[in-house]
């Protein structure tokens, strides 16, 4: 079986919905049109997605499809022009703590110290109760001995890190992830995918990661979804069948990246 | 010693006190040189200034100055900074102040004086309100400009984290915007001390511009005149310099990098 095959005979087998887990969001028939010097632009045509619960779902396109867009969207700091978003049945209006989004490490507040920043929204617990957490979290993070720093005092990777555990903190049940290693060096990245995929793995939340790099939305999620651009269409919606942690040049995991490459339209080789 | 290495610290006083003894080697020659008879050798300033510690007049008129200065500031502080932070954070209300505060800003306080002395009289109060004026709109303007400059992504941030409009105006626009603001702040304070001076001179008969008016028309004290102004800058210097302290606290210090 060609390469092609095996993604579109995956794909058919599999409708926008996660396998055998309960739905944790649905975006149902979403449209967004942007008005721009007077002439209207689809921007997002369509969009039907499903996600379940604890699923780690990759939004990977060209960039200027619409993913950041669908995510905003998602997220609630958007309103479709029509269509519905809704999450655990409940139609989705605005911003919520139990869904944060993380920018790039710009999201970051450089006025807080990492402490501030990682307590920020924790506002409505005790004063103990949130050192406690606060602590938890920098652990996690690897941020041991940074408690007190401000963020222009640390690297790009440390600011992402904070921003992680910023979001993690107030324990939500989804993330959305914009791009978020997009700024880092090439070493950093992989090293913070693989933070990622262990936090994620101990937490279980739901995650929703935007991503324009094919091999890390390969390496990262259970299943991608590919957009086209202009205006912004799922073309595909690809499983990543290969269990954690991933061996990338195996040639499952070749294969699955070389259908992506394919989908794009990008045939192998430059 | 390398030549990129950093100045020692008596290097960095070393030339500015050599270009200002410089600068008195220069004013007392050119005065012995002209021979003038109405312009004060820095000698003169100096015993004309010690003269008048001596009296202790000098030392009000100081406290006198600052302490207009300081009201008229913090007044122009305490409404310039909520009503900026109220102006920047609902565009609408902006788009129809502006045009007005546009129209206002560029009139200095001193055209404003005749309008003070009608509405307080002449006395204390139309010298802090000439001060609060220079002060205020500096203050609104970069308030802001500093509140539309936050980043959406910090306004999103804070909503995300279930803050309300107002918590996220207190916990997020003012501390973004504060760098900005406190730029404002620094511009508002030279300002402050530059028209004091002016309303004194007018408004009121006592501090550092009435000292140099009084001086003048009481027979003609050229050194207390130029003492006066040496005093002014020496002052203004110092205000300036203890402001930029502020600037290096970390909550802020993030706003005077290149870049955030």
């Amino acid at each position: 079986m060609s390469t092609r095959q095996t993604i579109e005979a995956a794909a058919n087998s599999m409708p926008a919905s996660a396998p055998g887990l309960r739905t944790k969001l649905r975006a149902n028939g979403v449209n967004m049109t942007f008005n721009r010097d007077g002439k209207s632009m689809s921007v997002l045509e369509n969009i039907d997605l499903e996600v379940g619960d604890g699923e780690f779902v990759c939004l990977l396109g060209p960039s200027g499809c619409g993913k950041s867009t669908l995510l905003s969207t998602i997220a609630g700091f958007l309103a479709p022009t029509s269509g519905e978003v809704s999450i655990d049945g409940e139609a989705v209006r605005g911003p919520d703590p139990r869904r944060i989004f993380v920018f790039q490490e710009r999201g970051v507040f450089p006025w807080l110290t990492v402490e501030g920043n990682i307590g920020f929204g924790l506002g409505k617990l005790t004063r103990s109760e949130r050192a406690q957490r606060i602590e938890h979290y920098i652990k996690m993070v690897g941020l041991e001995g940074f408690e007190k720093s401000y963020p222009h005092e640390l690297s790009g990777g440390m600011k992402q890190r904070v921003e992680v555990a910023r979001a993690l903190a107030v324990n939500p049940d989804v993330l959305f992830l914009d791009e978020p290693f997009g700024a880092l060096d090439s070493i950093t990245r992989m090293i913070m995918r693989g933070e990622l995929l262990r936090i994620w793995e101990a937490e279980r939340k739901t995650i929703l990661f935007v991503t324009h790099d094919i091999d890390e939305a390969v390496q990262l999620a259970d299943r991608v979804v590919v957009m086209s651009a202009r205006p912004g269409r799922i073309q595909q919606i690809v499983p990543i069948d290969i269990a954690h942690p991933r061996d990338i040049s195996s040639p499952h995991y070749l294969e699955l990246r070389d259908g992506i490459l394919n989908q794009i339209g990008l045939a192998h080789g430059i | 010693m390398s030549a990129l290495a950093e100045p020692r610290k008596w290097e960095r006083l070393l030339w500015p006190l050599l270009a200002s003894a410089l600068f008195l080697a220069f004013w007392h020659y050119a005065v012995a040189w002209t021979a003038t008879k109405i312009f004060p050798s820095p000698l003169e300033v100096e015993r004309g200034l010690v003269d008048l510690i001596h009296r202790g007049v000098l030392y009000l008129d100081i406290l006198d100055s600052l302490r207009r200065v300081a009201i008229g500031y913090f007044a122009a502080i305490a409404i310039g900074i909520p009503l900026g932070l109220l102006f920047g954070w609902y565009p609408p209300v902006n788009q129809v102040v502006n045009p007005v505060v546009q129209l206002l800003r560029p009139i200095s306080p001193i055209a404003w004086i005749p309008v003070a002395i009608i509405f307080f009289g002449v006395g204390d109060y139309a010298a802090i309100f000439l001060v609060f004026l220079g002060a205020f709109f500096p203050i609104l303007v970069t308030c802001v400009d500093g509140v539309g400059n936050v980043p959406l992504i910090y306004r999103r941030a804070g909503s995300n984290f279930g803050l309300t409009p107002p918590q996220i105006l207190a916990r997020v626009v003012f501390p973004a915007a504060l760098p900005q603001i406190l730029v404002g702040l620094r511009i508002a304070l030279g300002i402050a001390w530059l028209v004091v001076v002016a309303g004194e001179m007018i408004a009121v008969d006592s501090g550092l511009g009435f000292l140099i008016i009084d001086s003048r028309n009481s027979g003609k004290r050229y050194d207390l005149v130029v003492g006066a102004m040496l005093l002014i800058g020496v002052i203004g210097l110092a205000l300036d310099f203890g402001f930029r302290r502020i600037e290096k606290f970390k909550a802020v210090r993030w706003g005077f990098r290149n870049e955030a």
